[in-house]
C-alpha cells in the first residue's frame, strides 16, 4: 500500500501515484466508503488513449454507479484484472490491491496534494 | 339504504375520521384539506360536469356490459404482433383474477416477494432459452418499445461512430412508426432497407441493425450473413423474434444477434385490444449491464440459502437519473407471470405442439389457396402468409368479415392471413369460403414450409419447472405455493410512499376478462370496437375534467411513457413555433429519477434546480437557472404535491416564472391522488401532465405492472399528443386547433404531421383491457366520491404523522404544518444514536406483518409512508403501534440491553426455520423474534427467506432458474 501523503489526488476522489511517466490510478478510501460494496468494475482497454477529465470506466456498488475519470492525457499501460475479477478489492484495499489503471503520460496536469484533498473531503 | 361504493372504497367511516381529525386538530376533513392545500390553487367550480352521479356496483357493471355488447369479437387473423391465444383457465383464475398476484407491489422488498420473483425468473429463463441469449430481463412494456430500447442499447454499446440504424422494411408497421418517432428526438437516423434482398456487403455503415423474425409479411429468412456484416463493421444486431416460432426455428442467439426483443402476448395473454402484455428483451454475454428495466437475479440470504432479488437496479433512473440506461420503470409483471406460467403448464413439448399445429394450419391454407389459383407471396413462413388477389383484396376481407373472421388488408391487391392457437383449433371453414374455395388439403401430406437450414436443433425449457406441473392439480398448487410466499394487499397494508397502494375493487376488475374486452385485436375494424372507443373517450373526458386540461391520450402504457409523451409534445410545440433551440429542461433535485431519464430521451438537456431545506423548489435558484437559460428554456418538470409529500405554497409563482421565460410547465401527476377534487393542474399553471392510473385510478400494481400513464394537456399542446398509424379513430380533443393559428408551416399543424406523430406505444390506445378498471372507479365514485377519497387519504397521512412524530421526526411539512397524502419519517437520528438502520426497521416490519414503507426515497435514511384512503383505522393503528414498538426495540439496543449486532432488528426478518432449527443462542427470545405482538399468534405472515445479500447477487450475476440442487438443505 502506497503512502497516502505522497500521492496526488483529484476532486473526483481518485489518487494518482506518479512514477516517472507512469501514473497508477485508484479511488480513495473516502470514495470507496461512500460507494459502499463495490460489485462491478469496468476498465478501459490496455493500449487505448485517454483524455484527462473524460470517463474511461465505471465502478458499480450496491448503492450507485461511479465513473472513473482519466486524470491525465495518455495511453493505458495496464488495467487491474484482479479488481475486475474481485471488485471487493476496491473496498478492502483501495490504495493497494484495489488500484485500477496505469497510464503513461507526457505532461502531468495540476493535481491536488494530500493536504488539499484532505481539506476537500473535510468540507 | 345500502352502502355506496365510496363507503366500500374508503376504509375509514365518519366515526373513525372524527377520531383521526381530533388527533390532527381539525373538525372536518374539508377544513383539514383546505388548510393543507394553498388557497391560490383551490379548484374552480365546474359548470357542467361530464362525470355522472355515482353508480352502484351493480349498475356500473350493467353499463360496462352495455359497452361490451357494442364490441364484436370475431376470429382474429390479422397478426402483426397480436395473436389469439387460449389462456389456461387455471392461470386465469389463479393469477389474473387472484388478488395475491394482482395486488402485489414491485418486488423491491425481496424477502416478501419470493413467489413472484421465482415466477419472473421462470419468465427470464423461458425467454433466454427460446431466444438462445444469455440473459433476459423481467419484461418490457410491449414489442414496439422493446425494439426502441434495443436500438438505444445498440447505440450505447456500439463502438461505431455512425448515427445510422438499419431497419428491415418487413418490420411491423407500428414498430417502424415508433422507431421513426423515437429516433428523431435523440438524433438517430433510420435507414429502411429490404434486408432479405440486400447484399450484406452493400449495407451502409451503421451502429446497429433491426431484423423482424419472422417478418411482418410472415416471411422467414436467414439473416445470419446480414447480422455478421453489420457486426463486423462495429454495429450490433437487434432481432425481434416470435417466441412460439422459436420452438421450430433457430434462435436469434444462434443467428448471431446481440439483442433479442419481442412480446410474450401469444403465450396465454389475451389480446385485449392492444394490451397490456409483457414485452421482453434478452442480450448476449457481456451486455447484461446494458439491459434496461428490471432483472431478477439469484443471491443468498443471511443463512446462506438461495434467494431471489432484483439485480443491477443502481443502473436505473432512481439512481442514475439522466445517465440511466432507460426511462422505463414499471414493467408488465402480471402479464410476464401469466406468460411464464403458460410455459410452465405446457412445457417444451406442449409449446412445440401448439406451434406445429399453427404452422400446419398456415400450410394447409397456403396450399389450398395456391391450388385454387391464388398466388401465395410468402414462400417460407411460420404462421402468416400474404396472398395476392389483384383488385379483389377488399372484397375478400369483407367476405371473411361476414364469416366472423378479420383478415389484414395489406393493400388493394394483397391480404395477410395469420394463424394462431385458436384458429388452428377452430379449423378453416369460413376462411376458405371467403376466398371462394373449399379446404381439401390433409395435414398428413404436408412438409414444412420453413427453411431447412433454420430448423431448430437446440433444446429449450429443460429446467424441471417447465417439466413438472403438467396436471391441473400440480399447476394450481404451484401457483398457490408461490403466492403464499408473497405479501400483497390481500394480507395487509402496503404503506409505500409515492406508490399509492389503494384498493383494487373486485367490481372494477370484473369486466377485464370478458371476451368483448379481452378478445379484440388492436387493429380490428372500427365498427367492431365502438364500445371500447366510447369507453376510452368517456374516460379521457373525465380525466381531462378532474385535471383541468383540454385533451387526454390514454396511449402511454406506463408513467415513464406518459412523461416522454408529454415532453415530446412540448418539443413538438416549440418546433412548430420555430423554437428548435429550446431544449433545456429544468428538474428539481427532489424529482423522481424518471423525469430526468425521460427528458434525455425527448432530446432535452437536464438542468437541476436546487431544493431548499423545507423540501420545496429553491425559488432563488429557479430564477437564476431560468435567467441563465431563458433563451433555450423548453420546460420545467415539477411534481405536485412534491415528491416530499408537501403542497408547495409557491407553485403558481413557479409556473408563472417559467411561462414568462417562454417555457412550458410539465406537472408530474404521480401524486394526483392528493389533489383530486381540490385542485387542478391545468388551472394552476400546468401545460401538460401524465397521470398514473395504476396509482390514483385503481389499476392494480400487478407486482410491478401493468401501468397506464395517460398524458393530459392544454389545447395548444393537443396536436402534439401521441398519434398512431393504425388507430381506428383519433379520439383526442382539440387536435386541429393549431392549423388555424399559424406557426411554422414547415413544422406543420396536426393535419400535416405523419400519422405516427409522437407515437409512444405499440398499440393505438395503449393497454385498453385494463381501462374498464379506472372507468368503473370514476363511474362508481362520482366527483364527490373522488374528492372524499382525497380527503380520507390526506387525513390518514396527517394522522400517521401526528401519532409518530414524537417517535420519529417527520421531515417536511407545508402550510399549517400539514403534510399531503404521505409523510417522511426521518430515521437518521435513530441510526446515529443506535446504529439501527432504515433496512433494519423495514425488515423488522416484516416480522410484525407489514410491507415496509418506501425506503430512502426521496431522502436517504428515511421511510416514506402513504396509508391511502382505503385502509381502515384499526389497520393504520396496527402499523403505528408496530412502528412505536420497533422504536422501543431500537432504544433497547441503544441502552445496551441487546448487542448492536445481535438484536431482533439487526437479524430481521425471522423465518420459521431460523427460530426452530438448532440451538437458540441470541440475546433475545424466540417469541420476541417472531411474535413481538400477541395478535400475530393467531395469524402471521412468515417470510420464506431471511435478509438477502445484495452485494453477493450483483457480484455473482445469475438470472436464470438455479438447478434444483441449489435448494437442497
Amino acid at each position: 500500500m502506497a503512502d497516502k501523503t505522497e500521492l496526488k489526488y483529484t476532486a473526483a476522489h481518485e489518487w494518482i501515484l506518479v512514477d516517472g511517466t507512469t501514473a497508477t490510478v485508484g479511488i480513495t478510501d473516502y470514495a470507496a466508503d461512500k460507494l459502499g460494496d463495490v460489485v462491478f468494475v469496468e476498465l478501459p482497454e490496455v493500449g487505448s488513449t485517454v483524455a484527462s477529465g473524460t470517463v474511461v470506466g465505471e465502478i458499480e456498488s450496491t448503492k450507485s454507479v461511479g465513473e472513473l475519470f482519466a486524470p491525465v492525457d495518455g495511453t493505458v499501460l495496464e488495467a487491474n484484472e484482479a479488481v475486475v475479477d474481485s471488485p471487493e478489492l476496491v473496498n478492502s484495499d483501495p490504495f493497494g490491491e484495489g488500484w485500477l489503471i496505469k497510464v503513461t503520460f507526457e505532461t502531468l496536469p495540476e493535481l491536488l496534494s494530500f493536504d488539499e484533498y484532505a481539506a476537500l473531503v473535510a468540507e | 339504504m345500502p352502502f355506496s361504493f365510496a363507503e366500500r372504497h374508503i376504509g375509514t367511516d365518519s366515526l373513525a375520521q372524527l377520531e383521526m381529525l381530533s388527533a390532527v386538530g381539525y373538525d372536518t376533513v374539508e377544513r383539514l384539506v383546505d388548510a393543507a392545500v394553498p388557497t391560490s390553487i383551490h379548484a374552480l367550480p365546474v359548470a357542467a360536469s361530464t362525470i355522472p352521479a355515482p353508480a352502484t356496483e351493480r349498475d356500473a357493471l350493467k353499463e360496462l356490459r352495455t359497452l361490451a355488447d357494442r364490441n364484436t369479437v370475431r376470429r382474429s387473423m390479422i397478426g402483426l404482433g397480436y395473436y389469439d391465444t387460449i389462456t389456461p383457465a387455471v392461470i386465469k383464475r389463479n393469477v389474473l383474477e387472484n388478488p395475491s398476484w394482482y395486488t402485489a407491489y414491485t418486488p423491491y422488498q425481496p424477502e416478501i416477494s419470493q413467489g413472484r420473483l421465482e415466477a419472473l425468473i421462470n419468465f427470464q429463463t423461458m425467454v433466454s432459452d427460446l431466444t438462445g441469449m444469455t440473459t433476459a430481463n423481467a419484461s418490457m412494456l410491449d414489442e414496439g418499445t422493446a425494439v426502441v430500447e434495443g436500438m438505444l442499447l445498440a447505440r450505447r454499446a456500439s463502438k461505431s461512430t455512425s448515427a445510422v440504424f438499419l431497419v428491415d422494411s418487413d418490420a411491423l408497421p407500428q414498430t417502424k412508426a415508433l422507431l421513426a418517432n423515437r429516433s428523431a428526438a435523440v438524433g438517430i437516423e433510420i435507414v429502411e432497407l429490404p434486408l432479405a434482398s440486400t447484399e450484406p456487403s452493400a449495407l451502409p455503415e451503421a451502429f446497429g441493425v433491426f431484423v423482424q423474425y419472422p417478418g411482418a409479411s410472415g416471411t422467414v429468412w436467414d439473416p445470419t450473413s446480414t447480422i455478421s456484416a453489420v457486426k463486423n463493421a462495429g454495429g450490433l444486431a437487434v432481432v425481434a423474434a416470435d417466441l412460439l416460432a422459436l420452438t421450430l426455428i433457430k434462435a436469434p442467439g444462434e443467428l448471431g444477434a446481440d439483442v433479442a426483443v419481442g412480446t410474450s402476448q401469444r403465450l396465454g395473454v389475451p389480446m385485449g385490444f392492444g394490451g397490456p402484455h409483457a414485452g421482453y428483451m434478452a442480450v448476449r454475454k457481456g451486455l447484461e449491464r446494458q439491459l434496461p428495466g428490471r432483472l431478477v437475479g439469484v443471491s443468498q440470504d443471511s443463512d446462506g440459502h438461495p434467494a431471489y432479488r432484483l439485480s443491477l437496479q443502481v443502473r436505473e433512473q432512481h439512481i442514475r437519473r439522466e445517465k440511466a440506461t432507460s426511462n422505463i420503470c414499471t414493467a408488465q409483471v402480471l402479464l410476464a407471470v401469466m406468460a411464464s406460467m403458460y410455459a410452465v403448464y405446457h412445457g417444451p413439448d406442449g409449446l412445440k405442439r401448439i406451434a406445429q399445429r399453427i404452422h400446419l394450419s398456415a400450410q394447409v391454407f397456403a396450399q389450398d389457396a395456391a391450388a385454387a389459383g391464388f398466388t401465395v407471396e410468402t414462400q417460407t413462413f411460420f404462421d402468416t402468409v400474404r396472398v395476392s388477389a389483384p383488385g379483389r383484396a377488399a372484397d375478400i376481407v369483407e367476405n371473411a368479415r361476414q364469416s366472423n373472421i378479420n383478415l389484414y388488408l395489406v393493400d388493394e391487391n394483397t391480404i395477410g392471413v395469420s394463424f394462431d392457437e385458436v384458429s388452428s383449433v377452430d379449423g378453416q371453414l369460413g376462411l376458405a369460403e371467403a376466398f371462394g374455395f373449399t379446404s381439401r388439403t390433409a395435414f398428413s401430406i404436408l412438409t414444412s414450409s420453413l427453411p431447412v437450414e433454420l430448423e431448430r436443433q437446440s433444446e429449450y425449457l429443460t429446467h424441471p419447472v417447465f417439466n413438472t406441473h403438467r396436471s391441473e392439480t400440480a399447476m394450481m398448487r404451484y401457483l398457490k405455493y408461490l403466492a403464499d410466499k408473497d405479501y400483497a394487499l390481500d394480507r395487509g397494508m402496503i404503506p409505500l410512499g409515492s406508490c399509492t397502494m389503494k384498493l383494487n375493487a373486485a367490481t372494477e376488475m370484473e369486466s377485464i376478462t370478458w371476451p368483448e374486452f379481452a378478445g379484440l385485436h388492436p387493429f380490428a375494424p372500427e365498427a367492431d370496437v365502438e364500445g371500447y372507443l366510447t369507453l376510452i373517450e368517456q374516460l379521457q373526458n373525465w380525466l381531462a375534467e378532474v385535471t383541468g386540461y383540454d385533451s387526454v391520450s390514454l396511449q402511454p402504457n406506463a408513467g415513464s411513457q406518459g412523461e416522454l409523451a408529454g415532453l415530446l409534445a412540448i418539443r413538438g410545440y416549440h418546433h412548430w413555433r420555430g423554437d428548435q433551440h429550446r431544449t433545456v429542461c429544468l428538474i428539481p433535485s427532489s424529482a423522481h429519477g424518471t423525469n430526468a431519464a425521460s427528458a434525455v430521451l425527448a432530446g432535452m438537456k437536464v438542468v437541476v434546480v436546487a431544493t431548499d431545506d423545507l423540501g420545496n423548489v429553491d425559488i432563488a435558484d429557479l430564477h437564476a437557472k431560468i435567467a441563465e437559460h431563458a433563451d433555450v428554456l423548453a420546460a420545467l418538470m415539477i411534481t405536485y404535491p412534491s415528491t416530499h409529500g408537501v403542497y408547495e405554497h409557491e407553485v403558481v409563482a413557479i409556473c408563472d416564472a417559467v411561462h414568462d421565460a417562454g417555457g412550458q410547465v410539465y406537472v408530474d401527476g404521480a401524486n394526483l391522488n392528493a389533489v383530486l377534487g381540490y385542485a387542478r393542474f391545468g388551472e394552476f399553471g400546468g401545460d401538460v401532465s401524465h397521470l398514473n392510473l395504476h396509482k390514483t385510478f385503481c389499476i392494480p400494481h400487478g407486482g410491478g405492472g401493468p401501468g397506464v400513464g395517460p398524458v393530459a394537456a392544454k389545447a395548444h399542446l393537443a396536436p402534439f399528443l401521441p398519434g398512431h398509424p393504425m388507430a381506428q379513430r383519433d379520439l383526442l380533443a382539440h387536435r386541429g386547433d393549431l392549423l388555424a393559428s399559424g406557426g411554422d408551416e414547415s413544422a406543420g399543424g396536426h393535419a400535416a404531421m405523419p400519422a405516427h406523430h409522437n407515437i409512444v406505444s405499440a398499440a393505438p390506445y395503449g393497454s385498453p383491457s385494463i381501462l374498464p378498471i379506472s372507468w368503473a372507479y370514476v363511474r362508481m365514485m362520482g366527483s364527490e366520491g373522488l374528492k372524499a377519497a382525497t380527503g380520507a387519504a390526506v387525513l390518514a397521512a396527517n394522522y400517521v404523522a401526528v401519532r409518530l412524530r414524537e417517535h420519529y421526526p417527520v421531515l417536511y411539512a407545508g402550510d399549517n404544518g400539514l403534510v399531503a397524502h404521505e409523510c417522511i419519517l426521518d430515521l437518521r437520528p435513530l441510526t446515529a444514536a443506535t446504529g439501527v438502520t432504515v433496512d433494519d426497521v423495514a425488515k423488522r416490519l416484516v416480522d410484525y406483518g407489514f410491507h415496509a414503507p418506501t425506503m430512502s426515497f426521496p431522502v436517504a435514511g428515511t421511510l416514506m409512508v402513504e396509508p391511502t384512503e382505503s385502509e381502515d383505522l384499526p389497520e393504520i393503528d396496527r402499523f403505528i403501534d408496530a412502528m412505536i414498538a420497533i422504536k422501543k426495540e431500537a432504544d433497547a439496543v441503544a441502552a445496551g440491553r441487546w448487542p448492536a449486532d445481535d438484536n431482533p432488528l439487526h437479524n430481521a426478518p425471522h423465518t420459521a426455520q431460523s427460530v426452530i432449527v438448532g440451538e437458540w443462542d441470541h440475546a433475545y427470545s424466540r417469541e420476541e423474534a417472531v411474535y413481538p405482538v400477541s395478535s400475530l399468534i393467531r395469524g402471521k405472515y412468515w417470510p420464506p427467506v431471511r435478509r438477502i445479500d445484495n452485494a453477493y447477487g450483483d457480484r455473482n450475476l445469475v438470472c436464470a432458474c438455479p438447478p434444483i440442487e441449489a435448494f437442497a438443505e
